[in-house]
């Protein structure tokens, strides 16, 4: 299937339930779920945060894979603007339901489990059990729990709600609709709604770049890398988007009129991933949830971090790229990848170069960007293979939190239990995320031994003079970044005498699949 | 005698009779989207939005306001301050002190100054942003100590004296004293405030609101418009939540929203973003709470005094009766022979605290089972075993400190079960055993019981009222004065209905709450919506029943007592109608089949100016073990396993009870855990959206629950069909998990760790407060 040439640039097109919708020109910072409730009248879709944080609003994209079948993410409607919907499928909890008025599998089981007092936040919990069903089979608990980790339930205690999730696989689907199958139907033949439905999307991919004016206002969706810096170059105040999951935020929460928007989603280079013999190499808009699998399967030790990073919908979303050039003090990822010693490849219109991410951070939300300039990709060294990683987060709640602390750790042992080679890094601690660097000449080429850790535990006070704030004292954090040193001190050590450490975070729990 | 009409009350003959699990009457529309919030209402032509201009300021005197910024904003139509009020300036439910907007004078961050009305509600919000507004400061009280040395309260403290605390103290083998605080919590409803007001003719507003007291919001607002109650109709089908959130505090959205449509004669809608929501509404109180006990060997309490001082916020609000309800929950399931208990209720420059499910009794009964703890650590016995030597007795030690007697008590028989059950022996065995190997991670268990009041303690409150139509094809329109939280009330109603008629759950459609339809009802409140109101609609279903009975029995010259109504049918002697036949015949035959239906709670009685007599009708029991693990480094900490035992009397409906007992639990394991409210030192809340106030998700529930309702269960009082109300006791059941947090940690250190007696303890919600291990 060719994609559509004649699509006219100033036209945000999208498929929802089955028909082409078309918005001229819209508001490019109008959020979908502005759009849904207030333009459509389809309010199903709830507003309970409009911060990503309660997943009322969950919504589901369907998109084609890279083997060409129907992929759906559940996405926050209330921080995704419309513009980005262009040229996707999107499904709402109104999609669901038969034209018969039958229930799909999900809302029966919600329903026949009790899953819903108030039922407000019914919805959401229903769209992310969507992409669930669509996603996996036979989910166990953990998976269960990460996949409903961004929806918040006030009335139930969640127990129903974990019923459902199982209730739902065992209910009949009644009809042939692509939305029916279940997750194992997309390793059998393609079903003609399916089909439809691709090419339903196929019919509305573009070309030409999404260009949207909407009074002084643009959006632009440049779809290379070269496009992108000319773009930036020409609007060097636009504000760059990549998955929308802070962004989203300045407008709903702050009311940020934002003139230029640019989006990184469609830039084909940028959402490259790959591993190299020295390198893994992931495009600036590679989403979280791409980039797990390759993540995971190199950094193995990452699993705890990575699955409590914020939660599905918002991995679905947002981008390393998008988190490394935020540079919040408090990301999650830029604590391990300063341990890895990560690189940035930065371009602009003019030129390219490389930047230490160690180096990137000035102050707070201050960067080493110049003006047009942008990340384009971050360069992870692969492991040596006597490398212990780790990486640790604290909060007030394990899932879908803020870090308090979050601290990395990366180490290499020489000969007589000599430290080769050390990286500390910590977020919470300071107003950029920072290595902790005389913490590391406390370790570098001494013992790896209890008493040296407690004394490079006391040299993270020369590193660090963190804050109180309301995710945790000040005196709390200097101790949790000392202890965490030492926990990964005690799990290393346990680690290399054969003993799989127990944590906390797992303790009782299954080990996901 | 069993109120119930049909001889075997065990026998259900209609779908969805009571005690049937049928799924919430809503179920299939909040699965579909399809469940009508405020919100989601169908807006009417040229609505208006408005949004509210909030103080920066916890305490000052506004020197100058200058909205013309905001009057000049893109879409704006009226712009609103307190002097534009046409009637009382005022939404406080029983003080006039809570004004909808601030006049002169701010006394909290966050309170309503100003409010703006546009076309869409980005016009209007941007436009609130635009306001300048210059400040005087004054002097805050941020803080119930630092209220209660400034003598600074929004109501007279108030004390209960029993026996001589003070000689028993002195006289008791072992005395401990000491000092904690316990936070407050935010309801977070996943629906935010909302109201929306529609000009009627002649001045009149027809108003929308998510609350749990539509009259309420009737009152305050025709008195804010300059106008009566009668002028005003509010109506509310469902809220998105509320657990106490939506008692009060509707009256300010909805006084706001109504103001602005009286304004402007335009409809006018109030949606609070979450943000303004969480700094504008009030939240459960945190206390502060001083103990002095004196115990004997085996940790039975001797004397008790008490100190209770909550932070009730910048108005009185509901804090008189939720301070009461402390002083009356503190004993919990214990018997205080010789006790005093006093009370503050403390005025601060933060927002009005208000009611939140326990109503002040969760902290009372913190306190009680915090001391409990402190003793049995003091003594190094099971605290189990302190609290047994405590519990109310039967025949003895049965008089509660108010003076009711507890003719109910099943607390050894459910925490014996419970014990039994959940292994609980030989788990701290095991616990034990477990934390002696381990360095790092560390278990604690505990168990809690609950015995809780059931009734409003203002005694006038428990009535209320109930509407009934019977069409013609038989099927039966229910309307009542509670309002739908999400917690089944509207279910259980029709199951009461659909029992009392012998027709199917699906015959009858139960309706919005409405003040048109059912005036002067209560708040939904005090778990007694389905009491009260089950109530109310089953004297209405009879009276439309009697009368059918009369007319058959005449009709088809039978004697009244051969016309029973039995699976959808009524037979007459020989005669086999149905239901919809028989009430044909009768509208024919000109019979009403329309009634109202009334009810108020006997027995109780009680004098609150000595508090005393019997406040409450029943007590509702229950028990919990909760077990968990922290990690010592971080103190972060799982809950492992939950063993629950609750008592619903004969339930209404076990799987709505099984909801409210599984749901309330988790919200109070979040309160005394995750979530955390933060002031920074000028008195502005920093915790006001979910990125930083952490309610439990999933994962946070436990991978093993085992939660029961007791099956033996049946109110010894005359409840409907012999239930009792769930709704808040099984909150305070998490008590259980803040005491196995405290186990875990006093394993990290030598016995009778922590130190009571040190003095001050500390409440603190999530991992920072459990990290304080010696190491």
């Amino acid at each position: 299937m060719t994609a559509s040439t004649d699509i006219a640039p100033g036209v945000v097109r999208f498929v929802l339930d089955g028909r082409t919708v078309d918005v001229p020109d819209p508001d490019p910072t109008r959020t979908v779920l502005q759009y849904l409730r207030e333009d459509l009248g389809r309010t199903g879709t709830k507003e309970g945060c409009a911060e990503g944080d309660c997943g009322a609003c969950t919504v589901a994209v369907a998109e084609p894979d890279a083997d060409g079948r129907l992929r759906v993410r559940a996405i926050n409607s209330c921080i995704q603007f419309l513009p980005t919907l262009d040229g996707k499928e999107l499904i709402t909890v109104e999609s669901l339901r038969g034209s018969d008025g039958t229930l799909h599998p999900v809302q029966q089981a919600m329903a026949d489990c009790h899953g819903s007092q108030c039922g407000f936040c019914t919805p959401g919990f229903v769209m992310s059990l969507f992409a669930l069903y669509k996603q996996q089979e036979n989910p166990d608990r953990t998976a269960i729990d990460d996949a409903i980790a961004g929806n918040l339930c006030r009335c139930t205690g969640y127990r129903p709600i974990i019923e459902a999730a199982v209730e739902m696989y065992r209910q009949e689907p009644r009809g042939g609709s692509w939305l029916l199958q279940p997750a194992a139907a997309s390793q059998q033949e393609l079903s003609a709604d399916e089909s439809k439905r691709l090419d339903a999307q196929a019919a509305i991919r573009r070309n030409e770049s999404l260009a949207l004016t909407n009074g002084n206002r643009r959006y632009f969706a440049p779809r290379t890398g070269a496009e992108l810096a000319d773009l930036y170059a020409r609007y060097p105040d636009a504000v760059l988007l990549a998955g929308g999951t802070d962004v989203g935020l300045w407008v709903t929460k702050h009311y940020a009129e934002i003139e230029t928007v640019i989006y990184t989603g469609s830039v084909a280079g940028l959402k490259v991933m790959q591993a190299t013999d020295s390198h893994l190499e992931i495009g600036a808009a590679v989403t979280y949830t791409d980039a797990m699998p390759l993540l995971l399967h190199h950094f193995p030790t990452m699993s705890e971090l990575l699955r409590r990073f914020a939660s599905p919908p918002i991995r679905n979303a947002g981008t390393l790229g998008g988190n490394v050039a935020n540079g919040s003090p408090i990301g999650d990822s830029m604590p391990a990848l300063l341990a890895l010693d990560a690189v940035l490849l930065l371009r602009s219109a003019s030129e390219s170069r490389e930047m230490r991410l160690d180096e990137f951070y000035l102050d707070y939300q201050e960067n080493a960007l110049r003006p047009g300039e942008f990340i384009e990709q971050i360069k992870i060294p692969r492991l040596h293979a006597d490398d212990q990683l780790q990486s640790y987060k604290v909060s007030k709640r394990f899932d879908q939190d803020i870090s308090a602390v979050c601290g990395a750790y990366r180490l290499r042992l020489g000969d007589d239990n000599r430290i080769d080679d050390v990286r500390i890094a910590y977020g919470g601690l300071a107003a950029i995320p920072k290595r902790a660097r005389a913490c590391e000449r406390a370790l570098a080429g001494r013992e790896f031994a209890e008493a040296i850790i407690v004394e490079a535990m006391a040299a993270l006070d020369d590193d660090f003079e963190p804050i109180t704030d309301m995710r945790a004292s000040e005196d709390y954090r200097r101790r949790i970044c000392k202890n965490l040193l030492l926990r990964f001190y005690r799990e290393t050590s346990a680690s290399l005498d054969g003993k799989p450490p127990v944590r906390i975070y797992d303790y009782g729990r299954q080990k996901q699949a | 005698m069993d109120a119930r009409s049909r001889p075997d009350a065990d026998v259900r003959t209609v779908a969805g009779a009571a005690g049937a699990p049928v799924p919430h009457d809503s179920s299939h529309l909040h699965v579909s989207g399809e469940a009508t919030y405020t919100d989601d209402i169908v807006e009417p032509r040229g609505l208006l939005h408005i949004a509210v201009g909030m103080s920066s300021k916890a305490h000052a005197r506004i020197a100058s306001i200058d909205l013309d910024a905001v009057r000049r904003a893109p879409g704006v139509v009226a712009v609103m301050t307190a002097d534009d009020i046409p009637g009382d300036n005022n939404c406080g439910p029983i003080i006039a002190d809570d004004p909808i907007l601030a006049p002169g004078v701010v006394q909290y961050s966050g309170q309503a100054v100003f409010a703006v009305a546009a076309h869409t509600v980005g016009q209007a919000r941007r436009a609130a942003r635009l306001a300048r507004v210059e400040y005087e400061e004054l002097p805050a009280v941020l803080d119930p100590i630092a209220a209660v040395e400034a003598g600074s309260f929004v109501l007279p403290s108030e004390t209960i004296e029993r026996g001589d605390a003070p000689a028993a103290l002195a006289d008791a083998p072992h005395r401990l004293q000491g000092r904690v605080s316990l936070g407050g919590q935010d309801h977070f409803y996943l629906e935010g405030q909302v109201a929306m007001a529609l000009p009627r003719e002649d001045g009149d507003l027809f108003i929308y609101s998510s609350t749990q007291h539509p009259g309420d919001v009737q009152h305050r607002a025709a008195a804010a418009i300059g106008k009566r109650s009668k002028d005003v109709v509010v109506e509310c089908r469902r809220m998105g939540g509320a657990f106490g959130g939506k008692e009060s505090q509707p009256a300010l959205i909805a006084c706001i929203a109504g103001l602005m449509a009286n304004r402007t004669g335009k409809p006018c809608k109030l949606r609070l973003d979450r943000d303004d929501d969480m700094k504008m509404t009030g939240k459960r109180h945190d206390f502060v709470i001083d103990y002095d006990v004196g115990f004997d060997n085996s940790g039975r309490i001797e004397g008790i005094d008490f100190m209770f001082a909550s932070r009730c916020g910048m108005s009185a609000d509901l804090s008189g009766a939720i301070n009461d309800r402390t002083m009356f929950h503190c004993d919990n399931a214990y018997y205080l022979a010789n006790v005093r208990i006093v009370s503050h209720r403390c005025k601060t420059h933060t927002v009005s605290n208000t009611a939140f499910r326990g109503f002040g009794g969760p902290q009372g009964m913190f306190g009680i089972e915090y001391v409990i703890d402190d003793i049995a650590r003091y003594l190094g016995t099971d605290a189990l075993e302190v609290r047994r030597a405590n519990f109310y007795g039967i025949g003895e030690r049965d008089v509660t400190h108010y003076g009711q007697k507890v003719e109910d008590n099943i607390l050894e028989d459910i925490c014996s079960r419970v014990v039994e059950s959940a292994g609980y022996h030989a788990r701290r065995d095991e616990i034990a055993a477990f934390n002696a190997g381990n360095d790092t991670l560390k278990r604690g268990i505990a168990l809690t019981p609950v015995k809780f009041g059931i009734s409003f303690t203002a005694t006038h409150l428990n009535q209320a009222g109930a509407l009934l139509h019977v069409y013609t094809d038989g099927t039966v329109h229910i309307n009542h004065g509670g309002t739908e939280m999400g917690q089944g009330l509207f279910t259980k109603v029709a199951q009461v209905v659909a029992d009392e008629l012998q027709i199917d759950f699906d015959r009858i459609k139960i309706t919005a709450s409405d003040t048109s339809k059912v005036p002067n009802a209560s708040a939904t409140a005090a778990s007694s919506g389905s009491d009260l109101n089950g109530k109310a609609a089953q004297a209405a279903a009879r009276t439309v029943k009697t009368r059918l009975v009369r007319f058959a029995a005449e009709h088809f010259k039978v004697p009244e007592a051969e016309v029973v109504f039995a699976n959808n049918t009524v037979q007459i002697g020989n005669e086999t109608l149905s239901f919809a036949e028989l009430v044909h015949l009768a509208w024919f035959g000109r019979i009403s089949l329309s009634s109202t239906g009334y009810y108020r709670t006997p027995k109780i009685n009680y004098d609150r100016s000595t508090f005393s007599g019997r406040p409450f009708y029943y007590f509702a029991y229950g028990a919990a073990v909760s077990e968990v693990v922290i990690d010592t480094l971080t103190g972060e900490y799982r809950l492992t396993r939950v063993d629950i035992l609750h008592d619903c009397g004969k339930s209404l409906n076990p799987a709505i009870d099984m909801g409210q007992i599984e749901g309330g639990f988790i919200q109070g394991a979040g309160w005394l855990t995750t979530e955390e409210l933060c002031w920074d030192a000028d008195g502005n809340l920093t915790t006001h959206a979910p990125s930083t106030y952490k309610i439990p998700v999933s994962s946070d529930m436990p991978l093993d629950f085992r939660v029961q309702i007791l099956e033996s269960g049946r109110n010894r009082e005359e409840t409907i069909f012999r239930s009792k109300a769930v709704g808040e006791p099984p909150l305070m059941l998490s008590l259980s998990v803040f005491l196995a947090l405290r186990d875990a940690v006093a394993s990290t250190g030598p016995a009778g760790w922590p130190p009571a007696a040190a003095g001050a303890g500390d409440a603190r919600s999530g991992a920072e407060g459990n990290h304080r291990c010696p190491r």
